[in-house]
């Protein structure tokens, strides 16, 4: 026994180690394939994050070099807050998202409808169509509707012009040209309207896609009980596509808030007159790069953080709560 | 045998002598923007015959992305080149950011070498605390250039424009009465010199030596009311500088005059409106003004590897006189070295500004120009102000409010 044991042990321990290696193989291997991921997201997502939160207490010029960073406390906040120029980029970026987002839903949603019901074998086309200024680089876009918006040479002015000179309609329209990106009062809605047209189809796709998930058979039972069309959009289709409303207005909201490339391309980086269309995310970058006050661009970025984590969570609340109510209504039927 | 033997061995000792030299050997690396770019690697050849033991390595980028690595290399202390070109908006902050080598101090002894230059670059690059923390190469000393057909035809004269600056605006309501053209892209760009010119030597524009702001004395009220003037009389085109717009302006014809640093000519001649050749004027800037729009600069950080070979590069480019020929031919970069620009190019007369002398004109702008005292808050001021111009333009804002409101905002800004 004893020798045959004593023969054994290291084809055991052999097979120990091996099957020890193959175990550890299969555990590693994993993080092993996740390293470049890891190491990459470390450097460039968590590090810069970390570093921007240990800025927002410092007072700190780059161009001052290391030794001159000094712990200020909580002064960047205060500093912030206490700032009209934030509370301006405050202001102008609720109303861009505002004026950009609500109009996105409004119309994607009528439009996903349409396309749903009218269009059968061409509507991956026409839905294609809609999605192509929402995967066009931003820059090239904004660059296309400066010339567009141009006082003197661009062809929304002109179109306008035109239309002034027809009979009857043309009191509506404006006989000098619309100075469109010098004036604040329409430098906002032209700003609006880039971002309004390049989501709105991206939008659209997102209700399609819900519309598809709705089974047919409730439209059936609807039009059994004699609902006309109008009542089965209203009580059928809406109440289904809530989560994905829900959806939407989450990204809406986000997006919104952190608006930069429109405005700073059509102003040259500047915010427009009166800084009309200066953004919280562009006075954010212009503190640090152009004012070089790295610090408060740090704690307006966490400032803005805050606000947008917020406005979420009320987003959740108010379409969240209707969820709920309809579960418990259900319950109680 | 004896003759192979001889090929080997002087092969040996010529890999040996050439060995030490090979290690000697280095790579000056020198940060860049378009088109000082063009003008350093152009001046490579001439550097390799003077020092063939230092190469030239040319890092160029975008000029807003080389002044944020720039930034960024003085913070961290990585990835500094050896020579760093710095544009005159950046040189306040990395001249007070002690990042920068002091060139007044061993070895580099500049002291001597700064009356070689525009006297009022100096100051530029010049520390509150008096180091020297770059060395001029170009500067843009300022003009008005002007369409002489289109303000002929309204019957307007060179000395109309420039005498004042009431006259300036006078005569722009008699070309747009003339003609439809206006008289300058934008009310802004007044305000832009105006605010600029008649400093006291060592002034800065928005704040003096002790940090007060200045923004309320009568250089900011004149220039605010002239630009409403300008607006009022709807001779400016609202065009933002450098927008599409603008660039447009100068191809159609529809802006009669624009104010800038000499490298404007060689923008207009080369890509803004070259079929405009022969009608385009060049004068001084109204009401006796004298201003420099930009410059360029040439600094060594305190962290760089060569700085010997920088300092001899620096010294290269900025004091030899062929150099500094070479890149006003080629890229209009106007020289700093006063000798360079006693040469006879000076006095060529240019075709496109119809046989015009129009060198002369802005060596003689150059000479009148005083030094301007940089500050790192200057951009900030300058957006404060701006704000505050576009409120009295467009709202109807009263000028003495919007400068009293610009003060108080700059001094709470300034503070931190």
């Amino acid at each position: 026994m004893m020798k045959i044991e004593a023969g054994r042990m290291p084809a055991v321990s052999q097979n120990q180690r091996k099957v020890q290696w193959q175990r550890w193989q299969r555990r590693a291997a994993p993080w092993m394939f996740l390293t470049p991921f890891v190491v990459l997201f470390l450097c460039f997502g968590v590090f810069p994050i970390l570093f921007s939160l240990f800025l927002s207490f410092h007072s700190w010029n780059p161009a001052d070099g290391w030794a001159g960073m000094k712990f200020v406390g909580l002064e960047n906040f205060s500093f912030a807050l206490g700032d009209e120029w934030f509370w301006k980029s405050l202001w102008n970026t609720a109303l861009l998202a505002l004026l950009s987002g609500l109009p996105q839903h409004l119309v994607a949603i009528p439009l996903a409808y349409f396309l749903h019901t009218s269009f059968k074998r061409s509507r991956n086309l026409v839905v294609g169509a809609y999605f192509v200024p929402y995967i066009t680089s931003t820059v090239a876009v904004t660059l296309m509707f400066t010339a567009l918006f141009s006082t003197d040479f661009g062809v929304i002015n002109a179109a306008l012009l035109w239309l002034a000179k027809l009979p009857l309609v043309g009191g509506l329209f404006p006989v000098e040209a619309v100075d469109w990106i010098g004036k604040p009062a329409f430098i906002q809605p032209a700003v609006a309207f880039i971002v309004f047209w390049r989501f709105v189809g991206f939008n659209t796709v997102l209700y399609l896609a819900a519309l598809q998930t709705i089974p047919k058979e409730l439209y059936e039972a609807a039009e059994m009980d004699g609902a006309g069309k109008w009542q089965q959009f209203w009580h059928i289709t809406l109440p289904l596509l809530r989560p994905m409303m829900f959806f939407g207005a989450t990204l809406s909201v986000i997006g919104g808030l952190q608006l930069f490339d429109e405005p700073f391309v059509l102003t040259g980086g500047r915010g427009g007159a009166d800084q009309a269309v200066l953004t919280t995310a562009m006075y954010m970058f212009r503190s640090a790069f152009e004012f070089g006050e790295y610090g408060a661009a740090s704690a307006i970025s966490w400032l803005l953080f805050v606000i947008i984590a917020l406005l979420s969570w009320l987003t959740h609340k108010i379409f969240g709560q209707h969820d709920e109510a309809a579960e418990k209504g259900e319950q109680h039927a | 045998m004896n003759k192979r033997r001889q090929i080997i061995l002087a092969a040996l000792a010529g890999a040996v002598i050439a060995a030490p030299a090979q290690a000697e050997q280095i790579t000056l690396t020198v940060a860049a923007f378009p088109a000082v770019d063009q003008i350093v690697k152009a001046a490579v050849p001439a550097w390799k015959k003077l020092h063939p033991e230092i190469d030239i390595k040319v890092v160029s980028r975008e000029y807003a992305d080389h002044h944020n690595a720039m930034t960024l290399a003085l913070a961290t202390g990585n990835n500094h080149a050896d020579v760093m070109a710095v544009e005159l908006g950046f040189l306040g902050r990395f001249a007070e950011g002690g990042g920068l080598e002091d060139l007044y101090k061993a070895p580099y002894q500049a002291k001597n070498l700064v009356a070689k230059f525009e006297p009022w670059t100096i100051p530029q690059a010049t520390s509150n605390s008096g180091e020297l923390a770059a060395i001029p190469t170009d500067i843009g000393p300022g003009t008005l250039f002007y369409r002489h057909d289109i303000v002929s035809k309204a019957g307007v004269t060179a000395p109309d424009l420039t005498r004042s600056w009431d006259s300036f605006i006078e005569a722009g309501k008699r070309i747009k009465a003339a003609t439809g053209v206006y008289l300058v892209a934008h009310a802004r760009d007044i305000t832009e010199i105006m605010i600029r010119s008649n400093l006291k030597d060592g002034e800065g524009i928005y704040f003096d030596k002790d940090n007060n702001v200045l923004v309320e004395t009568p250089r900011f009220v004149h220039a605010f009311r002239l630009a409403k003037a300008a607006r009022e009389a709807k001779i400016d085109a609202k065009i933002n500088a450098w927008s599409n717009e603008w660039t447009e302006s100068f191809k159609r014809g529809t802006v009669a005059t624009q104010m800038m640093g000499a490298w404007l000519g060689g923008h207009l001649a080369n890509t803004f409106a070259p079929a405009a050749k022969g009608l385009w004027r060049v004068a001084d800037l109204p009401a006796g003004a004298y201003a420099s729009w930009g410059g360029t600069f040439y600094a060594i950080p305190k962290k760089a590897k060569n700085k010997a070979a920088a300092w001899e590069f620096i010294k290269f480019m900025t004091l030899q006189k062929d150099n500094q020929i070479a890149a006003f031919k080629n890229h209009d970069a106007f020289p700093a070295l006063v000798e360079a620009q006693s040469d006879a190019f000076f006095e060529q007369p240019l075709a496109y500004f119809g046989e015009q002398k129009a060198r002369l004109i802005w060596r003689e702008a150059s000479r009148r120009t005083r030094a301007i005292d940089v500050n790192k808050y200057d951009p900030l001021a300058a957006e404060i102000i701006n704000t505050e111009l576009d409120k009295v333009l467009d709202q109807g804002k009263d000028v003495a409010q919007a400068l009293a409101d610009a003060k108080k905002l700059i001094v709470k800004r300034a503070r931190r």
